[in-house]
């Protein structure tokens, strides 16, 4: 008997085994989703009017004559070491590029994650427990208001209010390497509120039906009939079984956060990968554009996989193998 | 459809709003031409007029008036996002009913292409495959209905397999039925509930991705009025909005009346989808 194992390192591994394999297969299709371009990626930046010296001179500086295989081994691999290559438009290193743009992006979405990952469980909760409520119902309401309502419009409103009629915060977040701590939670404050309002909906939303969910189950309304106290009953029984529910919604938000950051930068002007990513799409510098779908897409899929693996680990029902 | 007209009557408050507003929309985009006081791309005086008549909502920089761009708006984005939702309900339905119908390497091999294109951001994929083609309305539609059908795939494809358990759908195979018949008389019949109120949840979905990517330059592309592009065209504006006086702070709200526009029609599809996720929940019980 002794010899029964738990699945749990199975189950995650098996979990880490797929997450690799859809990374390795998802950068297999950004790279080669550029190979489907109509005519070559030389006569697209040099032009229809390009002479075949140009042009051969141009594919041997960016190496592509070399086989598509080839080149897609060297480009994963220079890129899992950081190097991305050099971009098409300014001929600099992409790395230079993305550096600075990387850490202001993850700064903002961990900005805004630190504010509403605590708050959105708090209001789910409430919502949860006193459902049918004044509050509840006017929770829900609001929170179907601002997932209905587009980034843009979010964002206009709060510029509207906060930097054109209060002055409170600028509406631009020109961030600088330059700036403080200080500074910089306060300039890019406005950008980090609008992802901070649609995430903490989309959450709140979500860790109230997965607690509602629990609650109708009967082991609750055992604890309840046992005259336990209602916090207590959640505390001791609804939320150890709320843990993994709670945790995906919470990862699968923050892999929404990375890729909502794309149209709230846009809108502040924040020096970030988004961007980028968009001045990048409009000049189809295709190695950049590459980079940073790699590095957005990358980060996604490894927030779903942590999502995953902690469902797993906190599963009681896996944890307390019969 | 008596069905449905049968319901209505004892439709809650929300769900008559929302129902009302996407028949003002439906109308403002099926009669444009009639409504829209001038030309979808007419210069019809100097730029930036206040909100007097006859510009109602005042003139942009190119001196083309607002208000008619905005209903011509309805047409443009609306319309492409219900091409858009319908091509992509058509390819995953399609698919997912197939799939769940045959089984076998025909539903492992789509399952894992799809698992794959659902692994990348639905945002960032557009983007790259947009860098690809280009941005033209035709790649717009196609993009994201490729990537939107994956969704419906999933539902359908989970929707049709709760349904293949039951006994008619044994009866039917026993009778000698086709794949077709199976799939169009005995399936899509029972799954059609919760396809509808996915349609309504994916067509506020395609519609705000068509509007951000627009509202990104990559969407619909000038002099076409579109609502994305409109509140880019205008975005600078709000920075100048003070509400001292009425026109200086009409001014200052030009970006905010395509965006409401949009936000206004994604709440009325919400409401009625709400209502019809309730009434097909509660028609089952």
């Amino acid at each position: 008997m002794a010899l029964k194992l738990s699945p749990i390192p199975k189950l995650v591994l098996k979990r880490l085994a797929i997450g690799v394999l859809t990374l390795i297969v998802v950068s297999a299709v950004i790279f080669w989703a550029v190979e489907l371009l109509p005519g070559s990626i030389a006569t697209e930046v040099l032009g229809q009017s390009a002479t075949p010296e140009t042009i051969a001179a141009f594919n041997a500086q960016f190496g592509l004559n070399d086989p598509p295989l080839w080149r897609y081994v060297t480009w994963l691999g220079n890129a899992v070491q950081g190097d991305f290559g050099q971009s098409l438009v300014t001929r600099r290193p992409i790395t230079d590029l993305i550096g600075d743009r990387a850490f202001n992006t993850f700064f903002l979405a961990a900005y805004a994650a630190l504010i509403a990952v605590p708050m959105s469980i708090l209001l789910g909760l409430i919502a949860a427990l006193y459902r049918g409520s004044l509050l509840d119902r006017w929770i829900s309401s609001s929170t179907l208001a601002v997932i209905s309502f587009p980034e843009f419009f979010v964002a206009y409103i709060l510029i509207l209010i906060f930097a054109v009629q209060l002055g409170w915060f600028p509406s631009l977040a020109g961030v600088t390497p330059a700036m403080s701590l200080g500074e910089r939670l306060y300039v890019s404050f406005l950008p980090a509120l609008t992802m901070v309002l649609i995430v903490t909906a989309h959450m709140m939303r979500m860790t109230r039906a997965a607690i509602v969910n629990l609650l109708a189950l009967p082991y609750i309304e055992m604890a309840e009939l046992k005259g336990m106290k209602r916090w207590w009953v959640i505390a001791i029984h609804a939320l150890p079984n709320a843990v993994a529910p709670i945790v995906t919604v919470v990862a699968l938000n923050l892999a929404y956060l990375i890729v909502g950051v794309v149209l709230v930068e846009v809108v502040f002007v924040y020096p970030g990968l988004g961007q980028l990513l968009v001045d990048s799409v409009a000049k189809r510098d295709m190695p950049v554009v590459q980079a940073a779908c790699l590095i957005f897409a990358a980060t996604y899929i490894l927030l779903n996989l942590v999502a995953d693996v902690i469902g797993i680990l906190s599963n009681p029902r896996l944890l307390h193998p019969r | 459809m008596t069905n449905w007209l049968f319901h209505l009557r004892g439709a809650p408050l929300s769900a008559r709003i929302g129902l009302a507003l996407i028949v003002i929309y439906a109308i403002l985009a099926l009669f444009a031409p009639l409504i829209a006081p001038y030309g979808e791309s007419e210069v019809a005086g100097a730029a930036y007029q206040p909100w007097i008549a006859p510009y109602y909502l005042g003139t942009d920089a190119l001196g083309r008036d607002v208000m008619s761009r905005l209903i011509y708006g309805a047409r443009n984005t609306v319309g492409l996002a219900l091409i858009t939702t319908c091509l992509a309900f058509l390819i995953g339905a399609a698919l997912g009913l197939l799939a769940a119908t045959v089984g076998g390497w025909v539903d492992t091999a789509l399952s894992r292409l799809i698992d794959v294109l659902m692994a990348i951001p639905s945002l960032i994929f557009a983007l790259l495959i947009l860098t690809i083609t280009g941005a033209s309305a035709t790649a717009l539609v196609l993009v994201i209905a490729a990537l939107d059908s994956t969704r419906v795939f999933r539902l359908s494809r989970a929707v049709a397999q709760g349904i293949l358990t039951m006994d008619y759908i044994e009866v039917a195979r026993m009778r000698g039925e086709g794949l077709g018949w199976i799939i169009r008389r005995e399936i899509l019949p029972n799954a059609s509930a919760p396809l509808i109120a996915e349609f309504g949840l994916r067509f506020c979905f395609v519609f705000l991705f068509i509007s951000a990517l627009s509202f990104l330059g990559l969407g619909l592309q000038p002099p076409t009025a579109d609502w994305g592009s409109m509140v880019r065209e205008s975005a600078r504006l709000i920075s100048f909005a003070n509400f001292a006086t009425w026109q200086t702070a009409t001014f200052g709200l030009a970006p905010l009346l395509p965006a409401t526009a949009i936000a206004i029609l994604t709440v009325a599809v919400n409401l009625v989808v709400d209502w019809v996720l309730h009434l097909s929940s509660g028609l089952k019980d």
